[in-house]
Order: C-alpha cells, then structure tokens, then sequence
C-alpha cells in the first residue's frame, strides 16, 4: 500500500509546475490551465486525506471544488474572449490598463 | 497498488504537468492537462474514489477541456514564443521550486499527525461510490449544494452577458 504521504507529495509537486506556469507564461489561456492544474492538485490530496482517515467529506469537498473549476473556467473564459475582443491580444504582459 | 505502478503513473503525471508549461502551443497545453486529468482519474480510483473519478474523467476532462479547446480554437492563438526563454523564468522557478521544497518540508509534520504508519487499511463498503458520496452530499452538505447551484447560475449568467456584450 503507498502511504498517504506519497500522494500528498505528488500533489505538492504539481501544484507548483501550476505555480510556475501561473508565473512564467504569459498566455493567459494557459495561465487557466496552470490554475487548474493547481486546483486538481489539490483534489488529489483531499481525496489521499479521505483515503486515509476513511471519511467521505473529502471526496465531497471535490466534488464542490470542480464546481468552482466549472464556472471559474465559464467566467474566466468569457472575460478572455471579451478581451480578445477588445485588444486582440490575451498577451497578459500587454494588458496593461490596471497596472500602477 | 504497488510502488512501481505509483511511480510510473507519478513520473506520466509529473511530466504531463510538465508538459502543460512548457508546450508552446496552447491546444497542446490543453492535451497535456487532458492527460494530466486521466492519470489523475485512475489515482482516484486506487484510492477507493470511484464517483469522483468518474466526475473527473466526464466533467473535467470532458466538458471543462472542451470549453478550454473551444476558446483556444476560436481565437486562433499562434504559438507562443519558448518558454524557457520566458523573461524572469529563472526567478519563478526558483521560487517555486522553494515552495515545493517548504511544502514537502512540512510534509514531514503532516506524516507524524496521520493516525497509523500507512492508509488505513479497511474502508467501509461502498466507500466512494455515488451513493455514499450522495447521500452525505445531500444531507450532510445539503445547503452548500444549494449555494453551489446558485454559483453556477450566477456564472452561466455571467459567462452570457460577458461573452455577449459588444465593447467598445
């Protein structure tokens, strides 16, 4: 049997590739899709937990979390469309109107 | 599940992630995290999740990386330029390979709280599947459940008048 703390190590070390891809590309499409690596990481360690401790609310709060990733990605999607639109560019180096 | 097929599966996931960064075309961004999600799917399942692997498998690798696709393809985004050659990659994965070692750092405490050296052995029958994961969804969490639902029309309305808005 792999202990729980292996699983946790695998989700540690995915959820910072989502980290570097949040901070090195500037896509933001893939920007999302480091943010759902991210969110996915974090699934696999409340499932690990609820592995272990034999509780089935682990697996619940996944199950809510993919609801946030669904209309995160809903929104998040829109807002990108909208400002392709806009600017023609989802370059987040070049969108720059709220930058100080 | 043996150590080997762990770390067979950890290795396809890791570089799938991996492959998530670095790929300088987004539509195979998006694949790698697709395959990224099915190795993910078939951990759930080793460990005794078998609704939510199913959920991970029809929901996200289906219906969120189709929505993800389908942007992509639409805008029709040429490829990015390299990025390992991205400005401050140096920093960012430096910092972030700071994070992870401080977080399988604490690991260490986190290994000495969980009860028992390993997993626990023995689940209760039936644990995972869509009637266990149900009925503790529908009575236990039954007013998030009902929040979830208006976070979901609130972002579909979103979405809509968003994506629907001419601007400028």
């Amino acid at each position: 049997m792999v202990p729980t703390t292996y699983y946790i190590a695998l989700s540690a070390i995915v959820f910072s590739i989502g980290i570097i891809g949040v901070l090195v590309r500037r896509n933001a499409i893939v920007m999302f899709l480091s943010i759902e690596l991210m969110l996915n990481a974090a699934n696999l360690a409340f499932v690990a937990f609820a592995r272990q401790l034999a509780s089935i609310d682990g697996q619940v709060i996944v199950f809510f979390v993919m609801t946030v990733a669904a209309a995160e990605a809903a929104v998040g999607l829109a807002i990108i469309i909208a400002v392709f639109r806009h600017r023609a560019t989802i370059n987040a180096d070049e969108l720059r109107l709220l930058r100080w | 599940m043996g150590f080997v097929l762990f770390f067979i599966l950890a290795a396809l996931m890791v570089g799938a992630a991996a492959g998530v960064v670095l790929c300088r075309h987004p539509v195979r961004s998006a694949m790698c995290l697709v395959m990224t999600l099915f190795v993910m799917a078939v951990f759930f399942i080793f460990l005794d999740a078998d609704f939510v692997a199913a959920l991970q498998v029809v929901v996200y690798a289906g219906a969120i990386m189709v929505v993800f696709l389908f942007v992509i393809m639409l805008l029709n985004l040429q490829g990015d330029p390299d990025p390992r050659r991205a400005r401050g990659g140096f920093v960012a994965l430096g910092l972030s390979v700071l994070f992870a070692l401080v977080l399988l750092y604490l690991l260490k405490g986190v290994g000495a709280l969980l009860p028992g050296p390993g997993m626990a052995t023995d689940v209760p029958a039936g644990f995972g599947s869509t009637e266990t994961v149900g009925l503790r969804l529908f009575t236990h969490y039954l007013l998030q459940f009902e929040i979830t639902g208006l976070l979901m029309l609130a972002s579909v309305i979103g979405a809509v008048v968003l994506a629907k808005r001419r601007i400028g």
